[in-house]
């Protein structure tokens, strides 16, 4: 008996993974469940005081984890946001985007501020300390790591996603590094329901 | 002896930065059996500490050659660099070594691959600007190049 019922779960547990897997699929989204990428946050901002995720609640906001020592990833997606951002106008008024510093050690909040100046002003820095940084980039499901240079330096390595937040502050869905441009606009008109 | 091999290297760099504004419009150099097509550098944003740079290397010559390293004006610190996607992670590090560019082909130094990375910069370029820097290859020797600053890749001439 005890033997049918332990097989008898495992079935039920492969029917349950299939299920979703095909749920999750068919969304057209990763196969790791929607539902637990994110979490709340509390970070400094680099514009001043902090942002509590508390406080986004109602309105949809985007994340993007990277450093201002990135050569392409991070001024292209950054880029590619201003422009959408503006392509958006007053229907995106209200998406606000947080750039957050995966290199904390260097990336100091007047640093971040001017370098995010020549974007769109709706894109704003977070500043977390290192441990606040391994919890967001862990509720996120995001990877950072350091990569030393030959000069004693280091470069990094990062999620290149930005992660589009609902009204509920869940993952609706991602924009890949180099994503169509059409597709990152309909993925935004999508979020914020124009 | 060693000043001959001083006065030859400058000499080198004058007449390969003669060819390169003879060439002017085309950005191609040449350097024995390497030519150098098209550097570029993207604009970088306010306050960035770092740029790319990107070109086509072909080898021409019977031998593999190997970009060892590279100089440029707007700052004391180059690097060579690959960068590659693994699936959503941006993965960067710099080659040692150097870029191999194999007999009688073109290696591509382009965004989301290869590139000559520029860090600490002194200043940062401006679109529309050019910059200087070097390129020194194992075998082929030293050349001066020009970095046209363009936010979008230029096409081929």
């Amino acid at each position: 008996m005890l033997r049918f019922i332990r097989i008898a779960s495992l079935v039920a547990a492969a029917l349950l993974a299939a299920v979703t897997g095909y749920v999750y699929l068919t969304r057209g989204e990763a196969v790791v469940s929607v539902a637990d990428i994110g979490g709340p946050f509390r970070l400094a901002s680099a514009n001043g005081g902090v942002v509590d995720s508390q406080d986004l609640a109602g309105k949809p906001f985007a994340v993007f984890f990277g450093f201002t020592r990135c050569p392409e990833v991070c001024p292209t997606t950054m880029a590619e946001m201003s422009a959408a951002l503006t392509e958006l106008g007053d229907q995106g008024k209200d998406l606000r985007v947080f750039f957050v510093t995966v290199d904390p050690e260097r990336d100091t909040a007047d640093f971040l501020k001017d370098y995010l100046s020549s974007f769109d002003p709706r894109i704003e820095a977070l500043v977390p300390t290192a441990d606040e940084l391994a919890a967001m980039a862990r509720a996120f499901r995001a990877f950072y790591a350091k990569s030393p240079t030959s000069d004693g330096g280091y470069t990094m390595d990062h999620t290149a996603t930005v992660f589009l937040m609902d009204r509920q502050g869940k993952l609706a869905s991602t924009i890949s590094y180099g994503e169509e441009q059409a597709t990152r606009m309909a993925k935004l008109r999508k979020l914020l329901g124009v | 002896m060693r000043l001959f091999k001083e006065l030859a290297f400058a000499a080198t760099l004058s007449l390969a930065s003669i060819f390169a504004i003879a060439s002017g419009h085309a950005h191609e150099i040449k350097l024995g059996d390497i030519v150098i097509s098209h550097p570029w550098s993207r604009p970088a944003p306010m306050a960035s500490d770092v740029a790319a740079g990107f070109m086509k290397i072909t080898n021409t010559g019977t031998a593999d050659d190997r970009l060892v390293s590279a100089t440029a004006a707007i700052t004391g610190t180059v690097q060579l660099h690959d960068m590659k996607m693994e699936g959503d992670v941006m993965k960067m590090s710099e080659i040692p070594g150097g870029i191999v560019i194999p007999t009688g082909q073109t290696v591509e130094l382009k965004p989301k691959s290869l590139h000559v990375m520029f860090m600490d910069l002194k200043r940062a370029p401006v679109e529309g600007e050019q910059f200087k820097g070097t390129l020194t290859f194992e075998k082929a020797g030293t050349v001066e190049i020009d970095y046209e600053v363009t936010a979008q890749a230029p096409e081929a001439h």
